[in-house]
């Protein structure tokens, strides 16, 4: 399971690549590990306000559906379309050519309830005690 | 039995093309000592045992008298007096209570599911897989037939038969015996395990139901649209209730739908139809298959075929259409053939 040391995690598997008031993101290599074949994700659309720990997108599996909460409030700039025809992108490559959406912050503070690789890696260590 | 070894959808597409092996120990299996002449085994099931020829399979019900459905099953005819019956797990010791307190005139009924096992080889590539262990013999079984075959040392029922909509064969082994046939097995470069997950795919892009999901004891045959495995020329215990229903109408009645995306119902979304809550989904997910959701679930009047239908719970909603079985067509079931 890889843990990229540059990004910012969520304690729901979600994580964040900041480039300077935008932010890029996806669901991490242990949710989709956790999910298995990804087979449909359903994305916000551009221009969509999200807000942090809540809502903006679903991934189904063969075995459940599960929500994808934003790790960041602000606005939807652009999506990865490349999903809808192939989500299992994200099981190949959860973090580059799987990623979800942009987003353009709106509160860049946001990112103190965010915890760094070393903490996330922490995080997941703990959950399979 | 875990949910996956290699992941569903490729062990799923591999079942479709190759040959995956099930460890499906857990089944339930009765031998039953009864000369029909003598004993009321045929009220017991709604299958047809008289017709049967020795050697044959058959799949039917077990029926409460209120028409329910106690299990689903499988017959095997092993001499013109003896008989096994495969039933599910989880009600296993429901269904030999049920045998036990019915039967009359049976010379021997016994629960073996704790000493044999059961593994499934299922896929078109099956039968040349198992030509190499149990000899050329394999080859001439035909669809729901079984036979005996030397294999490990032991002499086994292998029958034609399965869950997968492929060419396909159960074997039953001791249950100490097992392991090595797995591994025996899976050393075949053609052969890999395959999991809980795919085994329900697979199943449902056939329309095959699923004890306890998709029909229990408080859902009759022809709710489920499984009429055509009950012998009408015979009596059996729920034949009054099942004519009184055929007679009166069902009240709900099994329907399958395809989604229009790749979005996956899923068990109790309800069904809506013209703007109205009519039903429940009792099983559903991606077809890898197909590249679509695929699901059944009982509604309450009949949905033609070709009905638009949405699928939801709460702000999930998917489009789909009222489709008729096997989602999936190209099963080697019957067939036989490679693909």
């Amino acid at each position: 399971m890889t843990i990229p040391e540059n990004l910012l995690y969520t304690k729901d598997h979600e994580w964040a690549r900041l480039d300077g008031d935008k932010v890029t993101m996806g669901i991490t290599d242990f949710a989709q590990g956790s999910l298995g074949d990804i087979t449909f994700i359903d994305l916000p659309k551009p221009g969509a306000k999200v807000e942090q720990s809540k809502w903006c997108a679903t991934v189904e599996s063969v075995k459940a559906a599960s929500d994808v909460y934003a790790p960041f409030s602000g606005e939807v700039l652009k999506v990865n379309t490349q999903l809808t025809g192939h989500p299992e992108l994200v099981n190949k490559s959860a973090y580059d050519a799987g990623w979800f959406a942009v987003v353009k912050i709106s509160d860049l503070e946001e990112k103190n309830k965010l915890m760094n690789s070393t903490q996330y890696k922490e995080y997941i260590q703990g959950l399979s005690k | 039995m875990p949910i996956q070894y290699s992941g569903i959808i490729d062990e799923h597409n591999w079942v479709r093309k190759n040959s995956g092996l099930f460890d499906i120990c857990h089944m339930g299996e009765f031998m039953v000592q009864a000369d029909l002449a003598k004993a009321n085994l045929g009220n017991l099931v709604t299958i047809n045992l008289e017709g049967m020829p020795q050697g044959a399979c058959r799949y039917g019900f077990m029926l409460n008298e209120q028409g329910g459905i106690i299990d689903d099953l499988l017959v095997y005819r092993i001499d013109s007096a003896e008989w096994m019956i495969v039933v599910n797990a989880a009600a296993s010791d429901g269904d030999f209570a049920h045998l036990k307190e019915h039967l009359t005139g049976a010379m021997r009924i016994e629960n073996i599911s704790q000493v044999l096992g059961k593994l499934d080889l299922q896929g078109p590539l099956s039968a040349d897989v198992l030509e190499d262990l149990a000899g050329p013999g394999i080859k001439s079984l035909k669809y729901y037939t079984f036979g005996y075959f030397d294999i490990l040392g032991e002499r086994i029922i292998i029958s034609r038969t399965g869950y997968t909509g492929e060419m396909g064969y159960e074997l039953y082994m001791p249950n100490n015996k097992i392991p090595q046939l797995w591994e025996k097995l899976l050393n075949d470069q053609r052969v890999k395990p395959i999991g809980l997950g795919a085994r329900d795919t697979l199943r449902l892009e056939m329309g095959y139901s699923l004890y306890g999901q998709d029909i229990d004891k408080n859902t009759t045959p022809l709710e489920a649209g499984l009429s055509n495995f009950i012998d009408w020329n015979k009596e059996f215990i729920g034949k009054g209730s099942l004519l009184k229903q055929k007679q009166n109408g069902v009240l709900r009645r099994m329907i399958c739908f395809l989604a229009d995306s790749r979005r996956s119902p899923r068990h109790n979304y309800r069904i809506i139809y013209k703007d109205k809550d009519v039903g429940a989904v009792t099983s559903g997910s991606f077809s890898p298959s197909l590249g679509f959701g695929i699901g059944m679930g009982y509604v309450k009047d009949e949905i033609s075929l070709g009905e638009q239908i949405i699928l939801s719970e709460n702000s999930i909603s998917i489009n789909a259409k009222v489709t008729a079985k096997p989602f999936y067509k190209n099963g080697s079931a019957k067939s036989g053939e490679k693909k």
